[in-house]
């Protein structure tokens, strides 16, 4: 009977932090914007934003390289390598820019706004704030969620244009697919609404899992080193989970069964 | 809700020979704590009068900083009270909380500077946020600060360029910013080298006297503490074992306020945690 009684208690835990998370949320989303938090937010912007850049055009530049290699060994024995472009345009913008984006931002600025914030509580920052009567939610919390949720799309954005550039390299420039062909094709074939949009809505979901998911964990951490520790690997485990989740679910509401 | 300003609470304190008439900013009554199982406060009630320097003493792990955590409304109490200037803490909603709590300061354990601004931004955070002060203005009053604390010359440094003893002068300027009424020291001895000890027993003192402040310090450094404050709570076992003046404390018959004061190994605090005795451990039951 003990397993029925621990089955019990995690679900009860599990619900317990589902609960203080939306706490989390609520307390750093629902306020009165604040001017003082505007110069705050641009600070971390360029910290989750700028500064994952670089890992986002290069493998957004790889990603579109090996879609176009991949892509023209099987379109080229149909004689039908004139798809290149809408084959990569299409798989960057509707998937792999959303989701691979995601993952690295989890990897990269996730794990870091969770260290960040546990080890604020671990120091006593968060308490020495609540203890000046300033609301850690609304002055640490909510920059930072702030942050990720307008960085992340504008990465997917990039992400994409890189990848699709980098199969034209792949493509155009060593494989010798006709440049007219790669991007007339493209431009008759990707929609705006149904593929670009989507994409950035996707990603707009997805940034707002992954910075939710970071900052609780930092937030709720136990503020040792093995707990901060956990947390960080945490943070990087569950929002790529459910990254890879929500997209399929995402994939069959805007491109399932019409 | 009660007048801040007209309260006036009087409660007989027996100090020696003489008794008087002391104003206490906090009250609390018949507090009990529970963190998960376990049991830390059973119905404890203790007073810090306004304008003196309590010292709250006992062995580590005993949650004298949960105590502070309590007063400043972070944690709620499982059972009873605490008042400050006659108003419960564990009732009040979180914009009163807020307001409450600009009239009280915390001096943490680490310090807790934020780590990413200069020791003068720090001082300057909790009037930027709280008052309409021009930038001028701030930089004069975060300068007094540093000056009392004697660490005006490294107003440019970042808390990581600080030595322990400088972290935590730092961080009581911060803590005194806005000149509140109250200030609770979480464990401001611990680590501290002899000098950086001495000034903060001075500096302790000295903001007592100079801004009437009430100061409650939590500690297990007896006979730093013993020096400087007015009355002395001892807890232990999860109620207060000893309360008096320290001349009271120092006299106390309890076999436990003298081991602690003493610092004796074994005693009504034993040296062995609990255990089977040694030949069942080596030897098997039998």
């Amino acid at each position: 009977m003990e397993w029925l009684a621990n089955l019990g208690k995690s679900t009860l835990d599990r619900f317990a932090a589902v609960g203080r998370a939306s706490y989390v949320l609520a307390g750093s989303l629902i306020a009165v914007p604040q001017l003082k938090n505007v110069p705050l937010t641009i600070k971390q912007m360029y910290v989750v934003g700028v500064q994952s850049l670089s890992i986002i055009m290069v493998s957004g530049l790889f990603i579109g390289m090996v879609m176009a290699l991949q892509g023209y060994t099987i379109l080229v024995d149909y004689g039908a390598e004139g798809s290149l472009g809408p084959m990569v345009a299409l798989s960057i913008l509707r998937e792999l820019g959303p989701v691979v984006t995601a993952l690295l931002f989890a990897g990269r600025a996730g794990s870091a706004l969770t260290a960040e914030i546990g080890l604020m509580k671990a120091t006593e920052q968060l308490s020495s704030l609540e203890m000046m009567a300033i609301d850690p939610l609304r002055r640490i919390v909510a920059p930072r969620l702030w942050a990720g949720l307008l960085s992340m799309p504008m990465l997917t954005v990039i992400f994409s244009a890189v990848g699709i550039l980098g199969g034209h390299l792949v493509g155009v420039e060593w494989l010798g697919v006709d440049a007219g062909s790669y991007w007339s094709i493209m431009q008759s074939t990707v929609e705006w609404n149904a593929d670009v949009m989507n994409g950035v809505i996707k990603s707009i979901v997805f940034a707002f899992v992954v910075t939710w998911i970071a900052i609780f964990k930092g937030y709720d951490s136990v503020p040792t080193s093995e707990g901060i520790s956990a947390a960080t690997t945490q943070t990087v485990v569950y929002s790529s989970l459910a990254v890879l989740g929500l997209d399929f679910v995402l994939t069959a509401i805007m491109f399932g069964i019409e | 809700m009660p007048n801040e300003t007209n309260i006036e609470y009087h409660v007989s304190i027996t100090t020696g020979n003489s008794e008087f008439l002391v104003k206490n900013l906090i009250e609390i009554e018949s507090l009990s704590f529970k963190r998960g199982e376990r049991v830390i406060y059973d119905n404890i009630s203790l007073q810090i009068p306004a304008g003196k320097t309590t010292a709250v003493m006992g062995p580590s792990g005993i949650g004298k900083t949960t105590l502070l955590k309590l007063i400043g409304g972070q944690l709620r109490p499982d059972a009873g009270d605490i008042k400050f200037k006659q108003e419960s803490i564990p009732s009040m909603s979180r914009s009163r909380l807020f307001k409450v709590r600009r009239q009280m300061s915390m001096l943490f354990q680490s310090g807790a500077l934020f780590t990413e601004m200069s020791v003068f931004d720090n001082i300057a955070y909790p009037l930027r946020e709280h008052t309409q002060l021009s930038e001028a203005l701030i930089e004069t009053v975060v300068l007094m600060k540093l000056q009392a604390v004697g660490l005006r010359g490294a107003s440019k440094l970042m808390p990581s360029e600080l030595s322990g003893g400088m972290a935590r002068r730092a961080a009581l300027a911060r803590a005194i910013a806005l000149d509140p009424e109250l200030i609770m020291y979480d464990e401001p001895f611990a680590g501290q080298d002899p000098i950086s000890m001495g000034v903060l027993v001075k500096l302790i003192k000295e903001l007592n006297n100079a801004l009437n402040l009430t100061s409650v310090v939590v500690t297990h450094d007896v006979t730093e503490v013993m020096s400087i404050a007015d009355y002395v709570y001892i807890l232990a076992d999860k109620r207060i074992i000893g309360a008096g003046t320290p001349e009271q404390i120092r006299q106390s018959d309890s076999d436990l306020v003298q081991q602690f004061l003493q610092g004796k190994a074994d005693g009504p605090v034993p040296f062995h945690y609990p255990a089977n005795t040694l030949e069942q451990e080596f030897m098997g039951a039998n």
